[in-house]
């Protein structure tokens, strides 16, 4: 018995099949995105120090995203735009998720009329555009980060929502939830032990794939200056500011910043996709 | 004890007809009643309404003369036919039957479950091996009548008799009321103390519900 059961562990530890696979590029994933979110908190203000005498300089090995007409290092102010990206799609898209699994399971479980609300309400925020919602949510928050987190949390919970709210209408015509009743579970202890365990995988992959949307929304508002303040190096300022320059030819300005922010965004997608793999009831045993 | 079933009438939707109509029903403690009759006639919709876990549109279910209480374990439990859509997918099999309370070593081996069955989940297990937990689970301390629906139709015959011989012991044991539901005649005939033909309780109008629909 004990050997059969060494024999087990050792073959899952040492052969590598798709699921390890998986979470071997997750946590990969997971690092690099941690890593450039540490790496903006060691900058600091000598990132944005003004230095005329590199101005306008191309990237090159000394600085390899070039320098800007201040003279200061593109490189450090994307890494320090990226990192504030990611703490505003981080805060933003964990509001939103948990916000939306509990409009989600509340429209499941509730009255027919907190359902018939709840779903109007997901319609209505659906149909009107994405951006103009954002913007005027912001703008009425007192822009600034305040505003700007208020704005992407409130907006991006509708879809996760309308997923979690079928998910847990699914599961409560289950047999076995009829039974746990039966066997004297309280409608606590089942929302508890057998919906929201259900759920989290939604939970989890939905807060993952809000990323991208949060990140890239939170840099189209700072750069229509509806968003950040300009004294901060966010990738949406970046972008704005760049825009003056590239007339003048300096498309590095542009192009590296806008550049990682995609990359970023990619990763984050990435990562989703493999944790909705890893998640998936049907493979967890692969 | 007396679970009994009075004038029960049950239908889907108001527009749709009527699937059972003035059912009247009753099984005591220590009794064994086989429920039978062709396919469609009702039988599983009558015993989920006699375990709770349908309302009747009109008509009552009776506990020793007290409705069945909406709250608290239900002394009426139900095995069902289908023991993969009753246990949560995602549970391993010992929470599935702690859900039911303190989990009873004597009640595995006699149902004969194995030990390590219980750190599965329920689609390593086969049917009939759930079908076992199932059974146990329904077992649980308050139960005072048990409805078996069909639940070893799909087993091969030495689990059904395996099942059934310490279904039956438990319920001798216990004096629990139980209700089998079933197509086979031969089991009937063996288990219950009295058959009862669903067509002959269930006042329907057949001829009218073929036009209807």
């Amino acid at each position: 018995m004990d050997k059969q059961l060494a024999i087990k562990t050792s073959g899952q530890m040492f052969s590598f099949n798709r699921r390890v696979k998986t979470v071997i590029i997750s946590v990969i994933l997971l690092g690099i995105i941690i890593g450039v979110f540490i790496a903006g908190f060691f900058i600091g203000d000598d990132a944005m120090s003004v230095d005329f005498s590199r101005k306008g300089l191309k990237p090159s090995w000394e600085y390899p995203f070039g320098t800007d007409w201040l003279g200061r290092n593109m490189l450090l102010r994307t890494v320090k735009g990226l990192s504030i990206s990611i703490m505003v799609g981080t805060i933003a898209s964990a509001v939103s998720a948990v916000l939306a699994t509990i409009i989600g399971v509340a429209a499941a479980i509730g009255n027919r009329w907190v359902d018939n609300v709840i779903v109007w309400l997901i319609d209505l925020m659906m149909g009107v555009p994405h951006l103009v919602l954002l913007i005027l949510i912001s703008f009425a928050c007192g822009r600034g980060l305040t505003g700007l987190l208020t704005g992407i949390a409130v907006t991006h919970w509708t879809s996760l929502a309308r997923l979690v709210r079928a998910e847990v209408l699914q599961i409560r015509s289950q047999q076995y939830i009829t039974i746990s009743r039966r066997l004297g579970k309280s409608l606590g202890w089942i929302l508890l032990h057998h919906i929201l365990p259900h759920v989290l995988p939604q939970f989890v992959v939905g807060l993952v794939l809000l990323f991208p949307h949060a990140i890239l929304h939170e840099s189209s508002l700072s750069f229509l200056g509806y968003g950040l303040p300009p004294e901060q190096p966010a990738i949406g300022i970046i972008l704005a500011e760049s825009m003056k320059y590239l007339t003048g030819g300096m498309w590095w300005l542009a192009f590296f910043p806008g550049i990682t922010l995609v990359l970023i965004v990619i990763l984050f997608d990435k990562l989703g996709e493999n944790l909705k793999m890893l998640l998936d009831p049907y493979s967890a045993h692969e | 004890m007396q679970l009994e079933a009075n004038n029960i009438y049950f239908r889907y939707t108001a527009k749709t007809p009527f699937i059972l109509q003035d059912v009247s029903f009753s099984v005591r403690e220590g009794e064994r009643v086989g429920v039978v009759s062709p396919s469609g006639y009702g039988k599983t919709t009558f015993v989920k309404i006699l375990a709770g876990h349908e309302q009747p549109t009109k008509g009552q279910v009776l506990l020793d003369g007290k409705p069945l209480a909406p709250k608290g374990a239900l002394p009426v439990q139900l095995i069902s036919q289908h023991p993969e859509n009753a246990v949560n997918p995602r549970w391993k099999m010992q929470k599935v039957l702690e859900e039911a309370g303190q989990l009873r070593p004597e009640v595995l081996t006699a149902m004969g479950i194995e030990p390590e069955w219980l750190t599965r989940y329920p689609r390593e297990l086969s049917g009939g091996e759930l079908q076992r937990f199932c059974v146990a689970r329904a077992l649980c301390a308050d139960t005072r009548f048990l409805i078996a629906d069909e639940i070893s139709t799909m087993l091969d015959a030495i689990t059904q008799a395996q099942i059934w011989r310490y279904l039956l012991s438990e319920v001798d044991r216990r004096g629990i009321g139980l209700v089998v539901v079933t197509h086979n005649p031969a089991l009937a005939g063996r288990i219950c103390t009295r058959v009862v033909d669903l067509r002959d309780i269930n006042h329907i109008e057949r001829e009218q519900e073929k036009y209807m629909t």
